[in-house]
């Protein structure tokens, strides 16, 4: 499955088709990841972007506990416990791999080195705040992991998530009412509705999926721009 | 000098009630399980423990956390779908927890290890993690200040090491091995195999033997066993 790029300046409008589904949503991702970039891909769906990377992509993986240049998952027989990806999950080692210790690997992060970085969130808000450690409930361990230093170390922070949670209201919004995971990080927003810039210059609409900008603006309490700037 | 053994319980002697452990590991990958059963035999508790998570399963530090030692854990992600022992722990109230960013994680036990007083981190800025600590503009970049981790003990697992106790890793198992080494006063490896002066590479050393203390060498701990 691929996506064209769309045209530089302006937005387009995706009718003819209902929402991306997650492996659309992932392979749009994968589509605007630039060639040769050192990429880390968090955990969970993020991590599904990488099969769709096309296999001349040049796109290195750096994965938080201490590899770069990760391989794919491990099938059954090459499970090997000393060998996993952020989530813990067995994954391979193909030619061209590094390993390093963990104050390195953050340093990577941190020092700027990482190209792209793509997280899941519970919100983002219109100047790119991220929200996706913590739901604040009074029960809920609080757990961090690697976030905070991606979400503030890589170049380009893209998030993937769902437009809207499921009682339906918009995890795009003017301010974060989760706790914060870093401060003005997130460049670019991939949901199922639509591809989002975000960031001081407000909240810019890319391309949208079975719907239009304005039909979105009217269901989001933030103000949408288009490239075209009508 | 470092001290070799294949008796985990020699290599986790001396112990004390209160300290606090730096325990290697990534998930499972690296961590020091024969130690740490070692370290639930030899009884200290009141421990403050420090590593990434808080336990996988019911083995290694999940079970030094079911056994009641642990006042205090300090790491980056306790919840995961396999820490019922700390889950339980906690929502019981009968364990204390503080959450630090994973790469703060690190680099407060570097700068233990390295000697540096404290540091400015953009990580964390403008968040609850971040909350009461003193905060700098640096070149138009706000940051906030960090304090070293040190640990009385380190508990970590490497791959190999040789007779003086230089160490090297294997794959994601190096993780916070290497940094946790610098950060002890007591720093404790157990390694697959010991191996005797010139077969490890010099180049490819990753942990110095001046950071190892004490080595547990499983290879000879389960040919006694």
């Amino acid at each position: 499955m691929t996506f064209p790029i769309p045209p530089a300046g302006r937005t387009v409008e995706h009718l003819g088709r209902g929402p991306l589904g997650r492996d659309e949503l992932a392979a749009v991702v994968a589509r605007d990841i630039p060639r040769d970039s050192f990429v880390n891909l968090g955990i969970g769906q993020p991590t599904t972007v990488a099969d769709h990377l096309a296999a001349d992509s040049g796109v290195i993986l750096h994965t938080e506990n201490g590899m770069l240049g990760m391989g794919p998952a491990a099938s059954a027989d090459e499970v090997d416990p000393d060998l996993t990806n952020a989530g813990k999950i067995p994954v391979t080692e193909p030619p061209g791999a590094a390993y390093f210790h963990h104050a390195d690997s953050f340093a990577m992060m941190r020092g700027g080195h990482l190209d792209v970085c793509v997280l899941g969130a519970y919100q983002v808000s219109e100047r790119g705040d991220l929200a996706n450690w913590h739901t604040g409930a009074p029960d809920a361990i609080p757990a961090v992991g690697g976030a905070m230093d991606l979400a503030i170390g890589a170049k380009d922070v893209f998030v993937m998530m769902t437009l809207f949670a499921r009682d339906g209201s918009p995890k795009l919004v003017r301010e974060c009412t989760y706790p914060l995971t870093g401060l003005a990080c997130v460049s670019r927003l991939y949901t199922d509705q639509a591809l989002f810039q975000v960031g001081p210059g407000g909240v810019t609409a890319v391309e949208t999926y079975g719907t239009t900008v304005d039909e979105l603006a009217a269901r989001l309490d933030v103000t949408v721009s288009r490239l075209d700037g009508r | 000098m470092t001290a070799i053994t294949g008796d985990p319980d020699e290599a986790v002697a001396g112990i004390a009630d209160g300290a606090t452990v730096l325990v290697g590991g990534f998930g499972m990958a690296g961590m020091p399980v024969t130690l740490i059963e070692a370290l639930i035999r030899q009884g200290a508790t009141d421990l403050t423990v420090v590593s990434n998570n808080a336990g996988n399963g019911d083995t290694g530090l999940a079970a030094l956390l079911a056994a009641g030692r642990v006042r205090k854990m300090i790491c980056s992600f306790p919840r995961q779908s396999d820490s019922w022992v700390f889950d339980g722990l906690y929502r019981e109230g009968r364990i204390e927890l503080e959450v630090v960013p994973q790469g703060n994680l690190a680099e407060r036990m570097r700068a233990a290890g390295a000697g540096i007083g404290a540091f400015f981190s953009p990580t964390g800025v403008g968040t609850l993690l971040a909350e009461g600590k003193e905060r700098r503009t640096i070149d138009g970049r706000e940051y906030v200040l960090e304090y070293p981790i040190k640990g009385d003990v380190a508990l970590i697992g490497a791959y190999l090491g040789d007779r003086r106790g230089n160490l090297v890793y294997r794959k994601t198992a190096r993780n916070f091995g290497p940094v946790m080494a610098t950060a002890a006063t007591l720093t404790i490896a157990e390694v697959r195999r010991v191996v005797e002066l010139g077969e490890l590479d010099p180049e490819a050393v990753v942990t110095p033997s001046i950071y190892v203390d004490r080595i547990l060498d499983l290879s000879a701990a389960e040919a006694s066993s």
